[in-house]
């Protein structure tokens, strides 16, 4: 594949949380699976995330969230998306996601959500299904 | 098969076992093997309480005293977490462990734009001296001693403390506190940093130097090779980058004109129990040589308790599976077992339902039962170090210490600890072993009982600590009320000083007790920080 029709991807560590080991493997599996990946580092805000996926023109933001915080933190980061015109971009989100919360998650727009535990080749195949 | 590598023939017989840190482990073992290994009893041993201690570090070992269990605990508000405590002590803990919420981690105020969210989830939520008052109410400050886990924070935790005592009516001298105080390691692991490197470690040497000489009865680090592990370090590394950590640390206070002698006897430790049991126990037996041999050789440490590896061996976080959480408990009395084994002085456990939050009371008292009934009830204080001379623990023990010693050589030739974490490359390690075992995980290779290769967990039905968005609320008028009553002038005046301090290289330790004393809050000390050091900018790799 050309390098220009490669996926990019955004792997993003929102808030105060630190526990990085999640956001570092999955980024080192999409990867590997041929995607383009940029690692945000830690201790992001929402507004540095929509500012380096803007600078970065990814197609997917993936989340990494351990802190309980996914429900508020998606639903305001799904709205700035729309307002900074990112409505060709993808957001996934990773990390400790109660089951009775995917749902939720969906109706935000979140296009795919992959708990604690899911294997890499289901985030690989379905964050290129996103593409398909 | 669990953490360590097995390869198998057709019939499904064990060929070849080997173990996280690279040890392959023999069907059989007999004298032939410690002959080969030139074991000594004398050199590689001693008797127990005797250098080079891998044996135990008292003679009797726990005939003489069981160990001291500690659970981390804390959550929500300071009120809940005094409640928390109180029902810890009644059920025989002997020690306080307390779990500070992510903002008070980072250093900022439950108002703060970014403590949205976070306030008492993960720990209790502190923002000035009222809240310690409230949380040690009740607790005899002379008798139970805390370990504080924080980090970027912990000269203002510990400050803090020695400001509750004082204010209480104990004095500096009869308190005894632990705080984490481990920078580097959060730098590797945890992410729970704030400052630049050069400026955290300063921080850290300021609270050692102060501590030696105030505060005679704590403990003013405790270097974590636990998170390091959980980062995907192997035993052995997790071992060695920790001593490598403490060695930075005792540069950095030796080139202040003290000597090593004089306060390398108050560094604790703080290790992972998570792994295959007798690579685990190996390991510990291992450490307390290799670190009473690195202060004797290299900081000519000769006072017998000062080669002491101190320190808490428990959690064993990554082990836990969300899947079938039951058998969580199980794993966490094998944990508890090789924690035993291996002589822990100090010790807490995690309890099942960790793999979905932090614990009810339920389940951490099922912890705290499980270390009691390894004391009290299966034997464990009957004497000391019992595998002591088995052929496969012995040379197992001495394969640890060289896989111990390799990766210490390593950290030194490619420019020691601090560089490799400025640069990143510990770090890229640490990741890329814990996706390579990630893959091995899901592919079969390393097993986790109730657990199926690339499936998701199922979610099982769990009673679960809840979180209450109304903490954020209680802490915040908590502190709109300090803020309200507080002197102003002393809290600017004492915040001035703090800033002059920490500008200069005065210790920032006495102005830090002062601003505590003044109600200054933990965000309002750490912004002077903030200012005075900047923020570290993480090298991002992946």
């Amino acid at each position: 594949m050309e390098t220009k029709n490669k996926i990019r991807v955004l792997v993003a560590k929102p808030g105060l949380d630190g526990h990085d080991k999640g956001a570092k493997i999955v980024a080192l599996a999409l990867r590997d699976a041929g995607m383009e990946v940029i690692y945000s580092g830690l201790h992001q805000t929402l507004d540095q995330i929509i500012s380096t996926a803007v600078q970065e023109s990814v197609d997917v933001i993936g989340l990494s969230i351990m802190s309980g915080a996914h429900l508020p933190i998606c639903k305001k980061l799904t709205a700035m998306m729309k307002e900074h015109g990112l409505t060709g971009v993808q957001l996934v989100v990773g990390g400790v996601i109660p089951r009775q919360d995917i749902q939720t998650l969906e109706q935000m727009g979140v296009a795919a959500v992959f708990p604690g535990g899911t294997a890499f080749d289901t985030i690989v195949t379905e964050i290129n299904q996103l593409f398909a | 098969m669990g953490v360590a590598r097995y390869i198998k023939d057709d019939k499904g017989a064990i060929q070849e076992v080997v173990y996280q840190s690279g040890i392959k482990v023999k069907p059989v073992y007999g004298p032939e093997d410690l002959d080969a290994a030139g074991f000594s009893y004398e050199q590689d041993l001693g008797e127990p309480g005797d250098y080079p201690f891998t044996r135990s570090l008292h003679p009797q070992g726990y005939r003489s005293r069981a160990w001291t269990t500690r659970q981390y605990t804390g959550f929500g508000t300071p009120e809940q977490t005094n409640e928390r405590f109180k029902f810890m002590i009644a059920n025989g803990q002997n020690g306080l462990n307390v779990a500070f919420d992510l903002p008070t981690q980072m250093g900022y105020d439950s108002d703060h734009p970014l403590a949205e969210g976070e306030v008492g989830r993960v720990g209790m939520a502190v923002d000035s001296l009222k809240d310690f008052l409230t949380a040690f109410d009740g607790i005899p400050l002379d008798r139970i001693g805390s370990g504080l886990t924080i980090n970027a924070v912990a000269s203002i935790m510990m400050a803090m403390y020695q400001a509750l005592g004082e204010t209480r009516g104990f004095d500096k001298t009869r308190i005894s506190c632990t705080p984490q105080n481990d920078i580097l390691k959060e730098m590797i692991g945890r992410g729970a940093w704030i400052f630049p490197v050069e400026h955290g470690v300063r921080l850290v040497g300021d609270s050692i130097e102060y501590a030696v000489k105030e505060l005679p009865r704590s403990n003013p680090v405790s270097i974590c090779g636990y998170h390091i592990r959980e980062s995907g370090a192997t035993p052995a590394q997790e071992i060695a980058y920790a001593f490598e950590i403490a060695r930075a640390y005792i540069d950095t206070v030796a080139q202040r004109g003290i000597t090593p002698s004089d306060f390398v006897g108050r560094f604790s430790f703080n290790f992972n129990v998570y792994g295959n049991l007798w690579e685990q126990v190996a390991k510990f037996r291992a450490a307390r040589k290799i670190w009473a041999q690195m202060l004797k050789q290299d900081y000519g440490v000769t006072d017998k308790k000062k080669l002491f590896l101190r320190g808490l061996f428990g959690g064993g976080g990554s082990g836990l599976t969300k899947e079938e959480p039951e058998n969580n408990i199980m794993r966490g009395a094998f944990y508890a077992l090789g924690a035993a084994l291996s002589g822990a002085q100090t010790t807490a456990l995690c309890s099942f339902d960790e793999a979905y939050t932090i614990p009810t009371p339920r389940s951490a008292l099922l912890s705290l039962k499980t270390l009691e009934l390894l004391m009290d009830e299966v034997g464990l204080r009957d004497t000391v170090d019992p595998l002591a001379g088995s052929y496969f623990i012995e040379t197992l023990t001495l394969e640890m210490a060289d896989k111990i010693k390799e990766e210490m050589a390593w950290v030194k030739e490619m420019g020691g600890i601090v560089s490799g974490i400025s640069e990143g490359v510990i770090q890229k390690k640490v990741s890329q072993q814990a996706y390579e075992f990630e893959k091995g995980l899901q592919s079969g290779k390393y097993k986790k009982v109730g657990k199926t290769p690339g499936k998701e967990d199922e979610g099982a039905e769990v009673e679960l600590h809840r979180y209450n968005e109304e903490w954020v609320g209680t802490s915040k008028d908590s502190l709109a009320e300090v803020k309200r009553t507080r002197h102003e002038k002393a809290v600017a005046d004492t915040l001035r000083v703090l800033e002059k301090a920490a500008k200069s290289k005065d210790n920032v330790m006495p102005p830090l007790v002062d601003c505590c004393k003044a109600f200054a809050t933990v965000g309002e000390m750490a912004d002077v920080f903030r200012q005075t050091f900047g923020e570290w900018q993480e090298p991002v790799f992946y």
